[in-house]
C-alpha cells in the first residue's frame, strides 16, 4: 500500500510539473515545429526585441509594485484592526470578496469604475488597474496576516504598554515584528496574484496599461507561438527565483 | 499617612455582567499583599485595573497621591508579570529587560540590566530567546522585566500556575525572598490559598466580584467572617451550622464525657504526616478529623466519639 | 476597505436592475428582465453546463487529492512534498494552461508523438472541448484541494488509527471509517475552495474550449465587452454571486474557517 501510494504521488507530480518543464524544453528548440531540430536562443532573441511585448512586461512590474504595496499595507491595517475589534461585515465581506470568482470581480470593478468616470474625469488606465489589483488582492492579504494574528497573545501589546510603551509605540515594536513573516508572505501572494492577472486586468485596463498576461493572452489565442514558449519560461523563472528568494529570506 | 495604592469602590462592567462590584483596597508601602480568589471571581479583573489594561466603570484608582484610574498603562508606575509571562518571542533575555528602560530612555541601562539578571540569576543568558530558555527562567525574565523598572507596585498575576508543582514551591520561596530584598510592594493574584497564606502580608479574598474579607492571612483563616471564606480557605467540618476545622477535630474510642457524639467511621486515609478520618454522626453529618500519624489507627466502621472545644467552633449569621 | 469590496458589488446589483444603453453601458428604467432573460433555454443550458463541469472538476481533485495527502502525510519531507504542491501555484496561471495548449493541439507534443510511433494516422481531437476543459481545471485547482485536505489530515491523531487496527479494522476500513469522516470538514473546504473558482472559470475555457465550451463565465465576460449588455451580464453576475455565497455560508454554518 505505501509503494502504491508513492508511485502515484510521482504520477500527480508529473502530471503538475511535466507541462511546464516540456515547454521549457521547447523554448529551445531551433524550430518553428513540435519536432526538435537543435537547441537555439532565438525565440529568446525574438522576444526580448519585441518593444510591446517588453513594454507591457514594464507595466505589469509598475502595477505589481504599487499594488503589492498599497494593498499589503491596507490588509494589514484591516487585519489588525478586525483583530482589536470584530467586525461581522469587514469579516463577512472579507470572505465574500475570497470567494468571489473572478470574472464577477472583474465585471464589479468595471461597473464601479464606469459609475465613478460620472463624478470624475478619470478613463481606464494603469490607475483602475493599480486600484482594481489592490481591491482583489486586500482580501488574501488580510486572511494571511489575520491567520498569525490568531496565534498573538494579546497579553504581549499589554505588556509593551505596562513597560511603557504608547499604542503605536507597541504596535511598532512588538505587534508589527511578530507579524513580519505573514507580512511578507502576504506581500508575495499580492505580488503574484497581481502580476498574473488576466480577467480582472483585461476588464479594466485601457489602451495604455496593456499588460504581460493580456501579451500572453492575445498570443495563446492565435495559436501556439514557440516565441510564446520562450516569454513562459522566462516568467516561470523569474518568479520562481522571486518565490526562493523570499523563502530564503523568510527563514533566515 | 496614606496607602501606596488605593483602590476607592471600584466597579467594573462587562456588557451583560459585573465583573468586579464596589471594591475598596488599601495597600501600605512594601507589603506582600494578595488577592485569593476562585476563578471568576473578579481578581484578575481588579489587577488589570491597576495596571490601566480595563478602565473602572466607577470608582477611582490612587497610587502615591495621584488619581491615576485615566491614565494610559504606560503612564502609571507600576508594572506587571503577566501569567503567560508575555515575553517578547522576537527579542533576547537582554532586549526584553531593557524594553522598559529604553521606553523611558532611562540611564545606566547596562549597569541596571546586569544588577537585575544577577538578582534573579541569569547573567550568562542575556542573549538567549525567550524560546531557548525553561519555564522557571523564563518567569524570572518576566519578573526581572518588571523589576528593573522600579515600579511602585508590582503587579502579578498568577505567576506561578504555569510551573510544574515541584517548581512552584521553590520559585515561591525565592519571590518572597525576593520581596524582602527590594522592598517592592507587590500585588498578588492567586486561586492557590496556600501561596497567598505563606506569601502574605495582608491579603483580601474575593467572590463574585465584591471582597469577602481583608486582613493577614492568619486573622482569615482563623476569623472568617461569612461561610464561604471558611470553607474556600482550608477545609471544614459543618455540624448543624456551625463550623470546626479538622485539625480542632478530637476523636477517640471513649467518650470524653460532655458533649461528645458518636458515629462510624467511614474511611481513614494515611497522609504520611497525619491521618484523615471521616466519620458519620449519628445524625447524618460527616466530620473529618486530622489525628497524628503515630496516634491509634481506627478501622473502617468502627465506633467513635467526636467532639471539639467550643472556642474552635465558628458561628455564622445566615 | 469596506468601499473596495462592498460598493462594486452593490453597483453590479443596481445595474442587473437596469436597461441597457445604446452604446453599452446602462440606462432607465428600472426592470426584472434581465432576471426573466435567465429563464432562456439556452442560458439554463450554459448554466446546468458550468454546474456540471464544476462539480466534475471538484470531485477529480478531491479524489486525486486524497492519496497525495495521505502519501505527504506519512513521508519523511513532508515540507518538500507539500512545496512541490504549491509550486505552480506560484507560477503564471495563463501560462500553465498555455502548456497544455502547446501539449494537446493538434500539432502538439502528444498528436506529434503517437504519429510519429505510427499508433494514430489522423490527429487525435484533444483540444477545444469538454474534456480538455476539465483536464485544464483540475491541473489549475489541484493544489486549492491538496492544502486544506493536508490541514486536516496533518492533525489527525495517529493514535486513532493505531485503535481502530487495535479494535479490528484493516487499514481500508479505517480509511473510510475514520480518517475520512474526520477529515470531513477539510473535504468540505476543499469542495468550496475549488467549485467556486471552477464555478466562474472564464480563462480555462475561453483557451482549452474554444468555441464550444460556452461556460457562465465567458457569457459574462462576453455581455460586458463584444456584446455590450451589461444589465444582462450583471445579472448573470448577480446569480453567480449568490451561489458563491450560499456555498460560504453552507460551509461556514458547521462552524468552520474557510482558509
Amino acid at each position: 500500500m505505501k509503494r502504491g501510494l508513492a508511485l502515484y504521488a510521482i504520477a500527480v507530480y508529473a502530471f503538475l510539473h511535466l507541462p511546464l518543464l516540456i515547454l521549457a524544453l521547447f523554448s529551445f528548440n531551433a524550430s518553428k515545429f513540435t519536432l526538435w531540430e537543435g537547441f537555439s536562443l532565438r525565440w529568446y532573441r525574438a522576444a526580448l526585441a519585441d518593444a510591446d511585448l517588453v513594454q507591457s512586461a514594464i507595466n505589469s512590474l509598475i502595477i505589481a509594485i504599487s499594488a503589492t504595496a498599497l494593498a499589503t499595507t491596507i490588509g494589514t491595517l484591516a487585519a489588525y484592526a478586525l483583530w482589536k475589534r470584530s467586525s461581522t461585515w469587514l469579516a463577512g465581506s472579507l470572505y465574500l470578496s475570497l470567494v468571489t470568482p473572478e470574472i464577477v470581480t472583474g465585471v464589479s470593478l468595471l461597473a464601479f469604475f464606469q459609475w465613478a468616470f460620472r463624478f470624475l474625469h478619470w478613463k481606464l488606465g494603469m490607475h483602475t488597474v493599480i486600484l482594481a489589483h489592490v481591491a482583489f488582492s486586500v482580501a488574501y492579504v488580510a486572511v494571511v496576516v489575520m491567520a498569525r494574528l490568531r496565534t498573538f497573545d494579546p497579553a504581549l501589546e499589554e505588556a509593551a504598554l505596562d513597560l511603557g510603551a504608547d499604542e503605536f509605540g507597541a504596535f511598532r515594536r512588538v505587534t508589527l515584528p511578530y507579524l513580519w513573516p505573514a507580512i511578507a508572505a502576504a506581500a508575495m501572494l499580492a505580488f503574484t496574484v497581481s502580476i498574473d492577472d488576466y480577467v480582472i486586468t483585461s476588464l479594466v485596463a485601457g489602451i495604455d496599461s496593456q499588460t504581460l498576461p493580456m501579451t500572453i493572452y492575445a498570443m495563446a489565442r492565435r495559436g501556439v507561438n514557440p516565441m510564446l514558449n520562450a516569454i513562459s519560461t522566462m516568467v516561470v523563472i523569474v518568479l520562481g527565483a522571486m518565490v526562493l528568494m523570499a523563502e530564503r529570506l523568510r527563514s533566515s | 499617612m496614606p496607602a501606596l495604592l488605593e483602590l476607592k469602590q471600584i466597579s467594573k462592567r462587562f456588557a451583560a455582567q459585573c465583573a468586579v462590584a464596589d471594591v475598596s483596597l488599601a495597600i501600605e508601602r512594601g507589603q506582600f499583599f494578595s488577592l485569593l480568589g476562585p476563578s471568576g471571581c473578579g481578581k484578575t479583573t481588579t489587577l488589570r485595573i491597576v495596571a490601566g489594561f480595563e478602565t473602572p466603570t466607577s470608582g477611582e484608582v490612587w497610587l502615591n497621591g495621584t488619581r491615576i484610574d485615566h491614565l494610559p498603562p504606560y503612564q502609571r508606575n507600576v508594572n506587571t508579570v503577566f501569567q503567560s509571562y508575555a515575553l517578547f518571542p522576537h527579542l533576547t533575555v537582554r532586549e526584553n529587560i531593557e524594553f522598559g528602560l529604553r521606553r523611558k530612555r532611562a540611564y545606566g541601562c547596562a549597569a541596571r540590566v546586569a544588577n537585575v539578571l544577577e538578582q534573579v540569576r541569569l547573567t550568562g543568558k542575556e542573549n538567549r530567546k525567550p524560546d531557548e530558555l525553561s519555564g522557571g527562567e523564563r518567569q524570572r525574565v518576566a519578573l526581572a522585566r518588571a523589576l528593573v523598572l522600579e515600579p511602585d507596585v508590582l503587579l502579578l498575576d498568577e505567576p506561578l500556575s504555569a510551573l510544574d508543582p515541584q517548581l512552584r514551591k521553590q520559585v515561591r520561596a525565592e519571590l518572597k525572598d525576593l520581596q524582602r530584598r527590594s522592598g517592592i510592594t507587590f500585588l498578588f493574584v492567586t486561586h492557590d490559598q496556600e501561596e497567598a497564606l505563606s506569601l502574605s502580608d495582608r491579603m483580601a479574598v474575593m467572590n463574585g466580584g465584591v471582597v469577602e474579607q481583608a486582613g493577614t492571612p492568619r486573622e482569615i483563616y482563623q476569623r472568617p467572617k461569612t461561610k464561604f471564606l471558611a470553607s474556600f480557605l482550608g477545609a471544614m467540618n459543618w455540624i448543624g451550622g456551625v463550623g470546626v476545622r479538622p485539625e480542632c477535630t478530637r476523636i477517640a474510642r471513649e467518650s470524653n464525657g460532655n458533649g461528645a457524639r458518636r458515629g462510624l467511621v467511614t474511611r481513614s486515609v494515611f497522609l504520611g504526616s497525619s491521618i484523615h478520618v471521616e466519620t458519620r454522626l449519628e445524625n447524618g453529618d460527616v466530620v473529618l478529623a486530622q489525628v497524628a500519624a503515630n496516634g491509634d489507627a481506627y478501622r473502617e466502621g468502627e465506633t467513635v466519639h467526636v467532639w471539639w472545644n467550643s472556642s474552635d467552633e465558628l458561628h455564622f449569621p445566615e | 476597505m469596506l468601499v473596495t469590496l462592498a460598493i462594486p458589488s452593490t453597483i453590479v446589483c443596481l445595474y442587473s436592475l437596469l436597461t441597457r444603453g445604446a452604446y453599452g453601458g446602462v440606462e432607465r428604467p428600472w426592470t426584472l428582465e434581465n432576471f426573466k432573460l435567465l429563464g432562456d433555454p439556452l442560458y439554463l443550458m450554459i448554466f446546468f453546463r458550468s454546474l456540471w463541469i464544476a462539480a466534475a472538476a471538484t470531485a477529480l481533485c478531491i479524489g486525486l487529492a486524497f492519496p497525495l495527502v495521505l502519501f505527504i502525510a506519512r513521508s519523511r519531507r513532508k515540507n518538500l512534498c507539500l512545496s512541490l504542491v504549491i509550486l505552480p501555484f506560484w507560477t503564471s496561471f495563463l501560462i500553465r494552461i498555455y502548456a497544455w495548449m502547446f501539449l494537446l493541439r493538434d500539432t502538439g507534443l502528444i498528436n506529434t508523438v503517437l504519429r510519429g510511433a505510427g499508433l494514430i494516422h489522423d490527429p487525435l481531437p484533444l483540444l477545444y472541448n469538454d474534456g480538455a476543459v476539465l483536464l485544464g481545471l483540475v491541473y489549475g485547482f489541484l493544489p486549492f484541494a491538496v492544502l486544506p485536505l493536508y490541514a486536516t489530515v496533518e492533525r489527525l491523531d495517529p493514535a486513532l488509527l493505531e485503535a481502530a487496527a487495535d479494535l479490528g479494522a484493516k487499514p481500508l476500513d479505517a480509511l473510510f471509517r475514520v480518517t475520512i469522516p474526520l477529515c470531513a470538514p477539510g473535504i468540505r473546504a476543499a469542495a468550496i475552495l475549488t467549485f467556486v473558482p471552477c464555478l466562474g472559470t472564464y480563462l480555462t475555457s475561453d483557451l482549452l474550449g474554444g468555441s464550444k465550451t460556452i461556460l457562465i463565465g465567458n457569457v459574462i465576460q462576453n455581455q460586458f465587452t463584444a456584446a455590450r449588455d451589461w444589465p444582462f451580464g450583471a445579472a448573470l453576475s448577480v446569480v453567480l454571486m449568490m451561489l458563491a455565497l450560499v456555498l460560504m455560508f453552507a460551509a461556514r454554518r458547521h462552524g468552520e474557517e474557510l482558509v
